[in-house]
């Protein structure tokens, strides 16, 4: 069969994707840098090119509101925002996982205000990181689009029943253009498959009462149930990430180790910073090094044994975080791994380090300096700092 | 409109055996707008508030029709979520039945709140009713003063003082904020008047589009009288001219009922304690402020519909 390459930013390639799944319903707010996802979706249904019902709603809490109430009524249903925007339906995040209702957005990963910034940093969603949803990273527009239509999948899987965040690097994915592979629309259907919904507020021949007052009583059972889901989701994002690679020749997991195995210095990361740090692992492969990257796919649910697993034989790993947890120990990412080490007899020393905070860029003689830090011995285990930042 | 006879063979949609207060107001409306919509399927929703919080305790439930709740100030947005479901698996041939839509929200999370989320939905087009009860203060918090809440109505945001007469504002009109965006239906009704309301609804519905009814709802915690007196003090509303029952039917204003006699401001505001406090002669000024109110807002009203 042949390919079907085409060159797009990854904003055109999430709304590709979208275009293909063809959902029932989006309801979208517009904002930098995810507006186009918006705009070239709002084009498909003026051109009648999906079915969709596309309710364009007066705020971001709406858009998220909405999509609450189509997914509550049986209904595939999308949306697509960033920072802000995000920022501004985090209340409804937290009630469209508890609702166990499979919505899956688009989020292009923006710096949170104030100072107000329009660029990449990943605060706006490590910001609803405990709100239950599922929680994937791309590194490039590629990954966008085949991370959007497993999301769907997996939102929708009968073990998990979650919405699925998909998130790009603002700008940097958002706005960079690459080529990017697509499957045929009648592969991507066969794929998703037609969604069963196993209750809807429009079967009104068995009324269901959604969003119910939990007390004392029944609140924690519910809650604890939506963890049992986040676990079960670990098998499920692998197995339908193998399943897509058998249909696309590109199969995913929950994490990816590059250049690993032997490796003796490692850093963890989310996001296009990982296609940097692979090619400078490349050139120091090539003078010998024994360079390695773990690139987290799926933050939520947090894949521990993965990690564990991947780190292992390491001798040293710094972790990079594009978001701060503002008076904690470290960002999110190494908050985690370093929890997920704890306990383990064989493991790495880790170091944390906060960088690209507002777009600040990330270059290679950055990472490269990260390897070289390691191996010197001149980062302490444990320690966290703050890389490309005047002091 | 459906007689009595009709609404008490439809059998109820909105149940007993939820936990509201004797006498409460909210829960008249849900049944009696249910009842009302009787002929339709019906998907429900509400705003959190007593109206939620009293009839979805889990496990139990006493909507008998499909109902969504998920927040405070997007009842019509999560509903215009849902209605928007309807219209593309319609489109697609994946439902069969003719459903409609109502939202329900207090005035808290209808006038304040949630007034962004009821114009876009309104704005859209979305074909739904949202109906708000209106007991003029936050009762599920604990009695604070809405946007609703009339000028010198005592509530715990806007005690009566030594210094301070209670609110110190006067309410908002939101029948006419809605009436603003021109869609096919925006109505007042109240709690006490089933006739009234039942038309109301029905009209609502039948038009098809957005529609709004706005209900005045005794709440005798609230607003502090027996809890036998919710309709007698609804209806009391109304023979003051402060509640005044009237539609906007595609742009057009019309007075549904016209007290033989206004009755004074003071008959409606001495029934309830939360105006108790502006009976002594030192607040004499203030109940002519209000009571000149009431009356100019009425003027108004008549000058609208006379157009
Ligand atoms: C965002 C948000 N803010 C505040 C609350 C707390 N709260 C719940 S119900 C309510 C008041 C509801 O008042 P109203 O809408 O008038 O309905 P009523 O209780 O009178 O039925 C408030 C303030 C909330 N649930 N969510």
């Amino acid at each position: 069969m042949s390919k079907l390459v085409s060159a797009q930013t990854g904003n055109e390639a999430m709304a590709y994707a979208m275009k293909q799944v063809n959902p029932d319903v989006v309801a979208a707010y517009p904002i930098t840098p995810a507006t186009e996802i918006v705009q070239i979706f709002a084009q498909y249904v003026a051109d009648g090119d999906v079915k969709t019902e596309f309710v364009a709603v007066e705020s971001e809490h709406s858009a998220m509101s909405a999509c609450i109430g189509s997914a509550a009524a049986g209904a595939r249903t999308m949306t697509g925002t960033s920072s802000q925007g995000l920022a501004l339906m985090y209340e409804m995040c937290y009630i469209a996982a508890g609702l166990r209702l499979p919505i899956v957005m688009a989020d292009v990963n923006r710096a949170l205000s104030a100072p107000i910034n329009i660029h990449c940093d990943h605060s706006d969603t490590m910001g609803m990181r405990d709100a239950g949803w599922i929680h994937l990273f791309s590194e490039n527009a590629q990954e966008a689009y085949d991370n959007m239509i497993q999301a769907v999948r997996i939102a929708e899987h009968a073990d998990v029943q979650l919405p699925t965040l998909v998130t790009t690097d603002g700008f940097i994915i958002s706005h960079g253009m690459e080529n990017v592979e697509h499957l045929a629309d009648e592969r991507v259907q066969k794929f998703i498959g037609e969604y069963q919904p196993q209750y809807s507020i429009l079967n009104v021949g068995k009324p269901i009462t959604v969003g119910a007052l939990n007390l004392q009583d029944y609140y924690f059972e519910h809650r604890r149930a939506l963890a049992d889901a986040q676990a079960a989701a670990l098998p499920v994002i692998k197995q339908i990430g193998e399943e897509f690679g058998k249909e696309s020749g590109r199969a995913y997991g929950l994490v990816e180790g590059y250049q690993l195995d032997d490796a003796e210095y490692a850093v963890v990361a989310l996001g296009s910073t990982c296609g940097t740090a692979k090619v400078v692992i490349d050139s120091l492969r090539a003078k010998g090094e024994k360079a390695g990257l773990l690139k987290i796919r799926s933050f939520r649910p947090f894949p521990k044994d993965e990690v564990v697993q991947a780190l292992k034989k390491v001798k040293f790993a710094a972790v990079l975080d594009r978001s701060d947890t503002l008076g904690g120990y470290g960002g999110p990412v190494f908050t985690e791994v370093r929890s997920a080490l704890y306990g383990e007899a064989s493991k790495p020393p880790v170091a944390g380090f906060i960088y690209g905070l507002g777009g600040r860029e990330i270059d290679m003689e950055m990472i490269e300096e990260l390897f070289r830090l390691m191996k010197s011995g001149e980062v302490k285990p444990d320690s966290v700092q703050y890389l490309g930042v005047r002091e | 409109m459906a007689t009595l006879k009709e609404l008490a063979a439809r059998g109820d949609k909105f149940t007993g055996g939820h936990r509201a207060c004797a006498g409460c107001g909210a829960t008249i409306v849900a049944r009696q707008a249910l009842l009302a919509a009787g002929k339709h399927p019906v998907v429900a929703g509400c705003a959190t508030g007593c109206l939620e919080v009293v009839s979805t305790i889990y496990p139990y439930t006493a909507w008998n029709v499909p109902f969504v709740h998920s927040a405070f100030e997007n009842s019509a947005a999560t509903v215009s979520g849902a209605e928007a479901a309807y219209r593309s698996l319609k489109r697609q041939g994946k439902v069969a039945d003719e459903i409609r839509f109502i939202a329900f929200g207090g005035d808290g999370g209808t006038y304040d709140i949630g007034i962004q989320s009821l114009s876009g939905a309104m704005e859209r087009g979305h074909n739904m009713l949202y109906i708000c009860y209106d007991n003029q203060a936050y009762m599920n918090t604990g009695i604070q003063r809405s946007s609703a809440t009339p000028r010198g109505g005592h509530t715990t945001t806007s005690p009566a003082g030594k210094k301070q007469p209670g609110k110190l504002q006067f309410r908002k009109n939101l029948t006419e904020i809605i009436a603003a965006h021109n869609i096919p239906y925006v109505a007042q009704s109240v709690v006490g008047n089933w006739s009234d309301f039942t038309r109301k609804v029905e009209k609502a519905l039948d038009k098809g589009g957005p529609a709004f009814i706005d209900v005045l709802q005794p709440c005798r915690l609230g607003w502090g009288y027996p809890p036998e007196l919710t309709a007698e003090i609804g209806r009391l509303a109304v023979e003051t001219n402060f509640w005044p029952l009237y539609e906007v039917e595609d742009g057009k204003h019309k007075l549904n009922y016209t007290p033989k006699e206004r009755k004074p401001i003071t008959d409606w505001l001495f029934q309830q304690e939360r105006f108790r406090h502006l009976k002594g002669p030192e607040h004499q000024g203030l109940i002519d402020e209000i009571q000149r109110d009431v009356d100019q807002r009425w003027e108004a009203l008549q000058k609208r519909c006379a157009l």
